[in-house]
């Protein structure tokens, strides 16, 4: 914020960052060689659903707008219990997962809804099954940054394997240096 | 409290009295020099003794409004006064009053004029992050405080470097509004320009004193650190478990938050402009020690324990 807008108590709304989103394909090789985690074969894009003439309010306008087929079945959407909707899409291949993410993004931009996203999230599990330890690659929008987040139970989180995340890809994408910003995202319908 | 069984440190000893002693010689010259340049200590010596009373009589109040803490009872939280009592009991002292701050950064503290004053105090983050036996080595490192009387100590050890400061600044404004004023009661009624020599040569020598009595003050607050460790390791008799403690709070682990991203507040940040970033610099006078030292101290405990 600028010096005049601290005077005039006026904040920006600001728009999200997407390039970043395509560093994670790249990434995900470390991730599987290193860790043993592959994606899960689904990502979501969280956003605060808001209200007014030119809002979405239901979740077929969501579709909708984001020229999704409402009879195509990987694309769904959900409201979570803290009242975020999420646009969760299934789809086996990671590529595929980050262009379509990054074009329901680039289409929310485009319809003014940019400053409403809050984060992009990619699950990855463990390859060799049965194991424990799935994680999530957490994408801030508004700082274009990655972290990843481990969730352990209803309430609480693995931030061993959370660092070890970072020690092994920490180079390959652009991390949240900040670890304040690390926060969580308990029960989150993406799997 | 009953004499207790826990083995002294020796070399710990002997370092926290040297560092004491220092001060004390530090105290000695300070108060020598200054009465021989003829200024009025004794004004300011009273002021900064009831500063640093009344630190030490409210420390409890102090601290807890400064960290939002709040009192407990056992039916609100039931889990920290268990592991209290038990505690207590395990090590035959007083139960203190205990605490909880409604904040994310993992902390505990425990403060208090003496014992029968003293309050022990865990952040929602802390009992967060750690397990039941984790919590427990914490809570007996605070214990190890309240039964060490940390607070007058530290109380006392910080007089000469309060008195200092407070000294450099009545020096400063003493020089600032003038030689010539008749502000200043003295036995030296020489020339002005004497007055303003002698207030700039107060407040270099305050201010020295000052730096020096504060590394001093810091050091020793690092040694009651280790000792309360080593303590606090003892009573439970596991320094594992404290040292896995410590790792969980301290450092990288420590920062990263249990906060949901959807219910932060500071929901702002994330909504509307970046925040800038804050990047944590160590801060290098720390009143605690390195956590690299204090694993090193309970692994050594730990041999020798089982050894």
């Amino acid at each position: 914020m600028g010096f005049r807008d601290s005077l005039f108590g006026r904040t920006k709304q600001v728009a999200p960052q997407l390039d970043n989103l395509f560093a994670l394909p790249s990434a995900s090789l470390s991730l599987e060689t290193q860790l043993d985690l592959v994606t899960s074969g689904q990502a979501g894009l969280c956003f605060k659903a808001g209200s007014g003439a030119d809002e979405i309010q239901t979740d077929a306008q969501v579709l909708a707008l984001l020229n999704f087929d409402e009879k195509d079945s990987s694309v769904t959407v959900q409201t979570d219990d803290l009242g975020f909707k999420w646009l969760v899409i299934t789809d086996p291949d990671l590529e595929n997962l980050v262009t379509r993410i990054h074009g329901a993004n680039a289409e929310m931009v485009e319809n003014n809804l940019g400053p409403r996203l809050l984060c992009c999230v990619f699950g990855f599990v463990p390859k060799t099954p049965p194991g424990d330890g799935a994680v999530r690659m957490v994408y801030l929008m508004k700082q274009g940054t990655w972290y990843p987040f481990a969730p352990k139970g209803d309430n609480d989180r693995d931030n061993e394997l959370e660092l070890r995340v970072r020690s092994f890809i920490g180079t390959d994408l652009p991390f949240e240096k900040d670890l304040s910003r690390w926060m969580a995202l308990y029960n989150l319908p993406v799997a | 409290m009953p004499k207790s069984t826990i083995e002294a440190d020796h070399g710990l000893s002997v370092r926290m009295f040297m560092t004491g002693l220092g001060l004390v010689v530090l105290y000695a010259i300070l108060m020598t020099v200054l009465i021989r340049l003829g200024v009025g200590v004794g004004f300011v010596a009273v002021i900064g003794a009831v500063m640093l009373f009344s630190q030490y009589y409210f420390s409890d109040k102090i601290a807890m409004f400064s960290m939002h803490a709040k009192e407990v009872t056992p039916e609100q939280e039931p889990r920290l006064h268990e592991i209290v009592d038990r505690l207590c009991l395990l090590a035959n002292m007083e139960k203190p009053r205990v605490g909880v701050a409604e904040m994310d950064i993992p902390n505990a503290f425990a403060t208090g004029r003496s014992p029968s004053h003293a309050v022990v105090c865990a952040t929602r983050g802390i009992m967060a992050r750690l397990n039941d036996e984790e919590l427990e080595a914490v809570l007996a490192h605070e214990l190890s405080h309240v039964a060490h009387r940390d607070v007058a100590v530290m109380t006392i050890a910080s007089g000469v470097g309060m008195l200092a400061g407070l000294l450099s600044r009545m020096a400063m404004w003493g020089a600032m509004l003038g030689g010539g004023g008749n502000s200043r009661g003295g036995n030296n009624n020489n020339g002005g320009g004497n007055i303003v020599l002698l207030e700039m040569a107060t407040m270099l020598i305050s201010m020295v004193v000052y730096v020096i009595a504060f590394l001093l003050t810091m050091a020793l607050s690092r040694y009651r650190e280790l000792a309360a460790d080593r303590s606090g390791a003892i009573l439970i008799g596991k320094p594992s478990v404290l040292a896995s403690a410590l790792v969980h709070v301290t450092g990288d682990m420590g920062r990263i938050p249990r906060t949901d991203l959807r219910k932060a507040e500071s929901m702002n940040s994330f909504f509307f402009a970046p925040a800038l970033s804050g990047g944590s610099a160590a801060s290098l006078f720390s009143t605690h020690p390195s956590l690299e030292k204090r694993l090193d101290a309970l692994a050594k405990l730990e041999k020798e324990l089982n050894g």
